[in-house]
């Protein structure tokens, strides 16, 4: 017991620990949609291009979450809008805008040498460095989202499972992506002073595929990736206290260790089966 | 009263390749028919037309509900199964809840279906003789089960008009006549039909109306007034064989066998 209550005797592991609980479970439910569409490309780019926007920001003496938002969600809406053009792929699109934007970030910093570790935390994340301003923006970001997603529920279902069918039953699909990728880019901005620019494709995407592993069911899946997210997360936290180690990646860390147990296990009752047959 | 579907000049384009060019076709209400006509010949791309998911570059749609046009969008109007190459099977949904997403239009607001709702669902499986499939993940299912699952999808909404993306390829000819036949009482209750399909026997067998299309409607009529050789060779561009037999008719390529032309691809004869 003493193993487990000692570090939350420091208040910014206890901060740490709420992030890491609220971010991995958020990422863990938005991942889903993004490994069911082959988006996963888009996760990883947009948490790039979301970098840019904090160095201006940053430079300009904006607030963080102001300014990183906007930049966000203009990239977002981009993004989709690329999306629709046919004769360039959507990825490479995507590498364009949201490369650009994170060399932009680079570009800035290399010139203005007054960095301090601010930046290094939109990088690589600082979760032992989190506000309590960072936890009620990202306990909102949650909330809203959580409350989205079960009131579009049925509409991003239908829209990930077959978006051109779904626009003949009514649906409407371009409204319900937008509102992802809204949702997505708030998830991101909200991750990013946690765990970090450069984790943040880890974090959406390894729990919902571990979910996928063990359920041919939508909405197991959508929970499964959200105990995943959760319990990887503070698995990590604690691992990264005792081990020293930074908290962004060992969270990471552990979620690909499951990961792997996962899949080792699905394979070999699989290869079981066959032999019984 | 004015056809549920009316098209005018209808041309549509891909990027830079023409695909339908000055399609006039007029469904009415009560009407039971099928398109055939040659791979990448438009089929699907004059439903998605009707559909509203392309837009035509040229021409006039119009989707009528007796004298006055509608929004086919509305829930209740068109009902549309697509080809099933589109459908990713491994998407990890149940059989019933891909049907549920034809209802989700006149659902309530929750994300779980209600009891009202999961009991039409059990009926229409049990009418379509896949009542033991409900639980099943898509992916476990025959060719024939999946043609009737996405077939009841579409009909959860009691659709006056249905649209059909070819129903019957990739299963026998029992399951083909069964959802032929399936569709037939379905016109006889009132339900406007229009569907595609390769299988030309099959829709001279059930269905009262063809249209024969390539790129535009090539004839219309009834199956033994369009299935002449004439008009198959324009619409297929290739020589067809119309053999009839009583009240059956067959169509195959006229073309001789090859296997005994070439005469090899057997095992070897035995002395
Ligand atoms: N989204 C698209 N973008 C570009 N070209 C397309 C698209 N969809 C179809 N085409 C082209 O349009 C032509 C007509 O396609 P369509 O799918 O309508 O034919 P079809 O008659 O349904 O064929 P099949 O019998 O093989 O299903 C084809 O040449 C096809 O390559
Ligand atoms: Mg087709």
């Amino acid at each position: 017991m003493e193993f487990i209550i000692a570090p939350l005797r420091y208040e910014f592991f206890l901060r740490g620990l709420l992030a890491a609980i609220l971010i991995g479970s958020l990422c863990g439910v938005i991942g889903v949609f993004i490994v069911l569409r082959g988006m996963s490309y888009i996760g990883h780019g947009l948490s790039h291009a979301v970098f840019g926007g904090a160095v201006v920001s940053y430079l300009m003496n904006l607030n963080f979450y102001i300014g990183a938002g906007f930049w966000g969600f203009i990239s977002a809406l981009l993004i989709k809008r690329i999306t629709k053009t046919k004769k360039i792929g959507a990825d490479a699109a995507i590498g364009i805008i949201t490369t650009a934007s994170f060399a932009l970030g680079v570009a800035l910093i290399s010139r203005v040498r007054r960095f301090t570790r601010n930046l290094e935390a939109a990088l690589f994340g600082n979760i032992l460095g989190v506000t309590a301003e960072d936890l009620y923006v990202i306990a909102a970001v949650l909330t809203i989202s959580f409350i989205a997603i079960f009131l579009l529920y049925k509409e991003l279902l239908f829209t990930t499972f077959d978006k051109e069918t779904a626009e003949v039953f009514g649906v409407d699909t371009d409204r319900v992506d937008t509102f992802f990728s809204l949702i997505l880019a708030a998830a991101i901005i909200a991750s990013m002073q946690v765990i970090g620019v450069t984790l943040i494709a880890a974090a959406l995407v390894i729990p919902a595929i571990t979910a996928r592993l063990l359920t041919d069911s939508f909405h197991k899946m959508i929970i499964l990736s959200l105990l995943f997210g959760m319990l990887t997360a503070i698995a990590g936290m604690y691992a990264s206290y005792y081990l020293n180690a930074a908290s962004g990646a060992t969270i990471v860390l552990v979620a690909t260790f499951l990961f792997s147990i996962v899949i080792g296990v699905t394979e070999i009752s699989k290869t079981r089966k066959k032999k019984l047959v | 009263m004015r056809p549920i579907v009316e098209m005018l000049d209808v041309s549509c384009i891909y990027e830079d390749l023409s695909v339908l060019h000055g399609v006039n076709l007029n469904l009415y209400a009560g009407q039971f028919a099928g398109i055939v006509g040659p791979t990448g010949s438009g089929k699907t791309t004059l439903l998605k037309t009707i559909l509203g998911m392309v837009r035509p570059a040229k021409g006039r749609i119009a989707i009528n509900d007796g004298d006055r046009p509608v929004n086919g969008r509305r829930p209740g109007f068109i009902g549309y199964v697509p080809q099933l190459e589109a459908v990713e099977l491994s998407f990890p949904v149940t059989v019933e809840q891909v049907i549920m997403m034809g209802r989700y239009g006149v659902m309530g607001w929750l994300p779980w279906p209600g009891r009202q709702d999961r009991k039409k669902v059990a009926d229409l499986l049990e009418q379509l003789r896949i009542g033991e499939c409900a639980g099943r993940h898509i992916h476990e299912l025959s060719g024939g089960q999946l043609q009737r699952v996405f077939l009841a999808r579409a009909l959860i909404g009691e659709p006056r008009l249905l649209l059909l993306d070819e129903p019957t390829s990739g299963v026998d000819v029992n399951t083909q006549h069964d959802i032929l036949h399936l569709l037939g009482e379905l016109n006889h209750k009132g339900m406007t039909i229009l569907l595609a399909t390769h299988d030309l026997n099959s829709v001279a067998a059930h269905l009262p109306w063809i249209i024969c299309f390539q790129r535009k409607v090539i004839a219309q009529g009834p199956p033994d007034k369009v299935f002449t050789p004439e008009i198959l060779r324009l619409t297929y561009n290739a020589e067809m064989l119309v053999i009839r037999e009583g009240r059956f008719m067959l169509m195959t390529h006229a073309t001789p066998l090859l296997h005994e032309t070439h005469g090899h691809g057997r095992p070897p004869e035995k002395d």
